[in-house]
């Protein structure tokens, strides 16, 4: 589904190359999980995925479903099918997260030739995805992500990927400032929303939440590529002895 | 102070160019407005209250034609709200296009009478404001203005009243002077809309009695080349509320002046404004909001929207006389700068002679935040889409001075227009 070839990305501004020739492969109905240490250009590869300004692509691709992602609009990436659930979800003061969900969700429909769906039709859809995320309908009111807890704007994340029904969600430090139930709840959400024709890729630090969001493929990233690939396996021996054995061994 | 040569040779041409109205209850009031413009002169491009606008083509004798917009198939604005419609074309009513007036309780400045309850509003205000600061050009629409409507409201008025100001002749000069009484707890909403002329000066006194509530939404027409001065006067009795928002898309030159005076406890009294501009655009919201009395709230919300070169203005000032105790002042004045060659000058001022009070001002300049640009088009909401919406959010807080979901629901439409014709 997702296919990265030797794809290399400096930061516009300071010349700085951060992904030096990245590899990878996510099969359709796979979860896969990159770990690595602060710096190795694991959110940098999100970004430069969902399309951020401030990136330039000087080698390599990305296709989802045989079509060149890199060069689409962000909002083009959206309508073929790619999510970022952020790791710093962003707050807009004076949009309605309801009416924020609803443009999107319309503006997806319509990029795709579909139609566009009722006020009703969708609010009955919202208010039951939004309750299984426990988010009430007071949170639906308040502007997007404003004054949202870490763990509130999390699972709104998560809300808009369900809304969205994409079928290439990468997922980028979800875990970050959440608590043990939060986590829980953001990973049954994720759960839910695994099937044949989506793929996951997850980005993280730490193997817990991989306990909840079981992966098929782990990679450790380092220095702007994918050093290592392994099974499920590969996330405990992060966990239990860190990087620096694993880094050792490949660097 | 003597006024300068200049000064008097440019008010003897602009009072050369109108046939002053003559007789009838108003009389007085206008010569007495005459006298004081003869005192203070026309506004000037070095006066300190002007420094940001150039009043120029206000004062001219003749006014700079200005091209007529085509606003096309459009639904007119308030269209969908039960209301009474009062038409002027070029600054003249049209009884043929309006509803009844008199049904309406409506009565105009015309009026033969030589005896008439307005005589102790008509300039009355105007005057008032007059201090500290000189406002001579809404002196000479008290001294020359030939149209307007008298409204004195007893009760809870039924329907909105709707001034609909239609511009039809490219070098067209309108001076309109209303008056407003509300008695003690009564309640209107009035509605403006339209450009009005090439050259508009229009003046609105509004006395809140105790109780009494005044809501104000106008849309100033959205012909680029019009030219607009336009002064609200009012003052406000005990626990009664004056909110007044306005709507400015287009327009080469616009002031708009609010003079509100808190001379009652516990009043309320609101002031808000929206302005998006694209190029030639030049707006000025200037408010001076004087608490007379105590724990009044006031309120002022400026947005501005600017692209391609459009300038915009904030002079606003919260005056707290001693005495006014537990005075609740808030105002806020911000730009949304979309490019570079866009500016947005502010001047906010507190004056406080009271030591128990609440006050809080604020102004910024910034561009559009890029990341929440970004963040709306992750979800596939396409650019100008998400710019639409962003710009939207902006002026949101000004909007949401408007009480009626309704109106506000057609203010925000006009705004959508107007950002699909532009762009942004």
């Amino acid at each position: 589904m997702l296919e990265i070839n030797n794809l290399h990305v400096k930061l516009e501004e300071d010349d700085k190359v951060i992904l030096k020739g990245v590899n990878l492969t996510v099969e359709a109905g796979k979860v896969h999980a990159i770990m690595g240490p602060n710096g190795s250009g694991k959110s940098t590869l999100s970004y430069v995925l969902s399309g951020r300004d401030g990136y330039e692509v000087t080698d390599g691709s990305a296709t989802l479903d045989g079509v060149e992602l890199l060069e689409m609009e962000p909002e083009e990436r959206a309508a073929a099918g790619l999510f970022l659930a952020f790791q710093y979800p962003v707050e807009i003061p004076g949009v309605g997260n309801m009416t924020f969900l609803r443009t999107a969700v319309n503006a997806q429909r319509k990029a795709r030739g579909q139609e566009e769906m009722s006020a009703g039709e969708f609010l009955k859809v919202v208010r039951e995805k939004a309750k299984a995320l426990k988010i009430d309908a007071e949170m639906m009111k308040r502007p997007v992500n404003v004054g949202f807890s870490g763990g509130e704007k999390k699972r709104n994340e998560i809300l808009q990927m369900a809304m969205l029904e994409p079928k290439m969600c990468i997922l980028d430090e979800t875990d970050s400032g959440l608590d043990v139930d939060a986590m829980k709840l953001v990973a049954d959400g994720v759960n839910a929303l695994r099937d044949a024709g989506r793929a996951f890729l997850v980005i993280t630090h730490y193997q817990r939440l991989l306990d909840h969001i079981k992966p098929d493929v782990v990679h450790i990233m380092a220095d702007g590529r994918i050093v290592k690939t392994g099974g499920p396996e590969l996330a405990l021996e992060v966990e239990n002895n860190g990087y620096a054995d694993i880094l050792a061994e490949v660097l | 102070m003597a006024v300068a040569q200049a000064k008097q040779d440019a008010l003897a041409a602009r009072l050369a160019g109108l046939s002053l109205p003559q007789g009838g209850w108003s009389a007085p009031a206008r010569a007495e407005a005459q006298a004081r413009l003869a005192s203070m002169g026309l506004p000037g491009k070095r006066d300190e209250y002007w420094r940001y606008t150039d009043p120029t083509t206000l004062t001219a004798a003749q006014p700079t034609p200005a091209a007529l917009f085509d606003a096309g198939d459009e639904t007119p604005l308030f269209d969908g709200i039960d209301r009474v419609r009062l038409v002027f074309v070029d600054g003249v009513f049209d009884p043929t296009q309006s509803d009844d007036p008199v049904a309406a309780g409506v009565e105009f400045l015309s009026a033969g009478a030589d005896i008439h309850w307005a005589q102790g509003l008509y300039g009355v205000l105007e005057a008032r404001g007059q201090s500290p600061v000189a406002r001579p050009l809404a002196a000479l629409n008290t001294a020359a203005a030939t149209e307007g409507v008298l409204i004195h409201v007893t009760g809870r008025a039924a329907r909105p009243i709707n001034l609909i100001y239609l511009h039809k002749s490219e070098s067209s000069d309108a001076i309109l002077h209303h008056c407003v009484k509300l008695a003690p707890g009564a309640e209107l909403t009035l509605l403006e809309n339209g450009p009005a002329a090439a050259r508009f000066n229009k003046v609105l006194e509004v006395e809140v009695a105790d109780g009494a509530r005044f809501h104000h939404i106008r849309a100033q027409g959205r012909d680029h080349e019009r030219r607009a001065v336009t002064h609200i006067f009012a003052r406000l009795g005990t626990g009664s509320l004056f909110k007044s928002f306005t709507l400015t898309a287009n327009g080469v030159l616009t002031r708009n002046e609010a003079v509100l005076e808190l001379t009652g406890d516990d009043a309320v009294a609101h002031v808000a404004g929206a302005a998006v501009g694209d190029g030639d655009f030049h707006h000025d919201d200037t408010v001076f909001v004087t608490h007379a009395a105590e724990r009044c709230e006031s309120r002022q919300v400026f947005k501005k929207v600017l692209k391609n070169g459009a300038v915009g203005v904030f002079q606003g000032k919260i005056l707290v006389q001693p005495g006014a105790q537990k005075t609740d002042g808030y105002q806020i004045s911000q730009s949304l700068l979309l490019d570079e060659t866009s500016q947005f000058l502010a001047k906010p001022e507190l004056e406080i002679y009271a030591d128990d009070v609440k006050c809080s001002h604020g102004s910024t300049s910034g561009a559009i935040d890029e990341t929440a640009l970004y963040y709306l088009r992750s979800r596939g909401v396409p650019l100008r889409q998400a710019q639409s919406l962003l710009v939207l959010a902006f002026l949101a807080e000004a909007i949401g001075e408007i009480e009626d979901e309704a109106i506000a629901e057609d203010i925000r439409a006009r705004l959508e227009a107007w950002l699909g014709r532009h762009g942004a």
